[in-house]
């Protein structure tokens, strides 16, 4: 039972971080209807632009923030520069850039920084606290919720409650209309983009000092379950990404912790393919007829 | 004499090498209603496209108050005055009534006016009010007219441009619009530009007619010729 609970508690403390990073591929998808499969890599990117400045500067904090901060540009940049001029009649085009972006992005770091595992620090204990003697919660597990739950509340706030955040969703479900109300609808998917990188660089962050450390590929893995728990959301889903992310990561965690962590990507395929044959709109996808 | 608000000049546009638009020429005075009628595919949604400038013309000019709009973006054009209600009315249905009212005027600078004009929207429609949290997909044909309106008017245009506006409506709703096009061109000076296929109905309000045809200007006469000279009517609008 003590372990059930450390297992459950653990994969809660995963889950937060799928959660974000599917937060992101969900904004990116809900502006511009793209599935962001370079995000990955953008934020190993980002990440690396911490460990840079943690090592120039000895400040974890100030690593942190450079990384979201090289995030929001990377993300701006990306759209501006690359995704803006891709044709996108058909969908497959933005996916195979995207694709590309990945090759390009994991070659620069590999040339710049190496294809060896460094080392990626945290800024609290990641030991399991114990409470009456059973081992639950980390300090870094406790930093991985409050921080994620921060996020998610910020992005809930602006596109509810800001102006900015009203454009942006305008913008995103009708752009012609929102063209003709003032809105710069360029600038609004650019802004999309920014955040979405900046989320998913966030999750970089909070996820790569738990596994093998920075590394190029340290994303990909992540990538893949956070594409599933989007897509276990419905893509189009922002509470849809956060409970998808959650209950992937709880399964990791259990298939991890009862069956053996070799079997994590093996379960991680299993899942999408299972999402995709069974409910491929997901499941927070509102019902749709179809005609037969 | 009251001045053109809009000038049109050997206006010419089309769709990639398809031209549709050939030498049109029109003029709208201030605190007028010009009604462009004709049948489909005459070229009427393609001159409003033009006019707000998401179709760029080929040749030819467009003068809003004796300024050419050459180069002016489409998301400043509503800086300058100009409201456009698209085909179809472009509510957007994942939004609420109040958000969609909301984006018609997040462009202004003077809040406080924006408020009032909201406000205004508000009591001018006042089944709207009643649905503020509903989103916009949930409203009816009519209630979706009046959204589409009031958020075009909480911008305070001078210029209204309308597609359509009778478009699937029923006859007391086509006939509320045109009265209230009427008030708002008597009481607020409002500018309108509308497309119709409705003849009967927009020429009852309009104070000129203009009557395109394959992409052309067949005709532009007082509306009230339009409406009383048999003649004319049976050339150009065949009843």
């Amino acid at each position: 039972m003590d372990r059930f609970l450390f297992l459950t508690l653990d994969g809660l403390s995963r889950g937060a971080v799928y959660a974000a990073f599917a937060l992101a591929l969900v904004l990116i998808w809900r502006a511009g209807r793209i599935v962001n499969f370079a995000q990955g890599a953008m934020a190993v990117a980002a990440a690396y632009v911490a460990y840079s400045v943690t090592a120039a500067t000895g400040s974890y904090w100030l690593g942190f923030g450079a990384a979201l901060l090289a995030g929001l540009l990377l993300g701006a940049v990306v759209d501006i520069a690359v995704m803006r001029l891709v044709d996108h009649r058909s969908p497959l085009n933005p996916v195979i850039v995207a694709l590309g972006l990945v090759l390009l992005i994991q070659a620069v770091l590999g040339m710049v920084y190496g294809n060896e595992y460094l080392p990626a620090q945290t800024p609290f204990s990641r030991s399991a606290l114990t409470v009456g003697g059973t081992a639950v919660l980390s300090p870094y597990d406790l930093f991985v919720f409050a921080t994620v739950g921060v996020v998610g509340a910020a992005l809930v706030w602006i596109f509810t409650r800001t102006a900015i955040g009203l454009r942006m969703r305008a913008a995103a479900f009708a752009p012609e209309v929102s063209r003709l109300l003032g809105v710069n609808v360029g600038g609004m998917l650019t802004l999309g983009w920014a955040l979405a990188s900046g989320v998913g660089a966030l999750a970089g962050m909070l996820v790569i000092p738990t596994e093998l450390g920075l590394h190029p590929h340290a994303m990909d893995l992540v990538f893949v379950s956070a594409f599933t728990a989007a897509v276990i959301g419905g893509l189009d889903s922002p509470p849809g990404a956060v409970v998808g992310g959650l209950g992937v990561g709880l399964l990791l965690s259990y298939v991890s912790g009862y069956a053996g962590g070799d079997l994590i990507p093996l379960a991680v395929l299993a899942l999408l393919m299972t999402v995709l044959l069974v409910r491929p709109g997901g499941l927070f996808a509102p019902v749709t007829a179809r005609r037969v | 004499m009251t001045a053109d608000l809009l000038t049109v000049e050997a206006l010419a546009a089309g769709y990639g090498p398809v031209p549709v638009l050939h030498d049109v020429d029109l003029r709208v005075p201030t605190g007028t209603i010009a009604a462009v009628i004709g049948a489909n595919g005459a070229g009427k949604t393609t001159l409003l496209r033009t006019l707000s400038g998401m179709l760029r013309p080929t040749a030819g000019r467009i003068l809003l108050d004796g300024r050419d709009l050459r180069g002016t973006a489409v998301e400043q054009l509503v800086r300058r005055g100009v409201a456009h209600v698209p085909e179809g009315r472009g509510v957007i249905g994942e939004l609420t009534v109040e958000e969609n009212l909301r984006l018609g005027a997040l462009w202004r600078r003077d809040r406080g006016d924006a408020a009032r004009a909201l406000d205004e929207v508000y009591q001018l429609f006042e089944p709207l009010a009643a649905r503020r949290r509903h989103l916009g997909h949930q409203l009816s044909g009519g209630e979706r007219q009046m959204l589409a309106l009031g958020r075009a008017l909480v911008g305070r245009p001078r210029l209204l441009l309308l597609d359509e506006p009778s478009l699937g409506l029923a006859p007391r709703v086509v006939a509320q619009t045109m009265a209230l096009l009427r008030r708002l061109r008597d009481e607020n000076g409002l500018t309108v530009l509308l497309v119709e296929q409705n003849v009967r109905s927009a020429l009852a309000v309009a104070d000129q007619g203009i009557v395109m045809s394959l992409g052309r200007i067949a005709l532009a006469a007082p509306a009230a010729r339009l409406r009383d000279d048999a003649d004319l009517r049976h050339a150009y609008l065949g009843f």
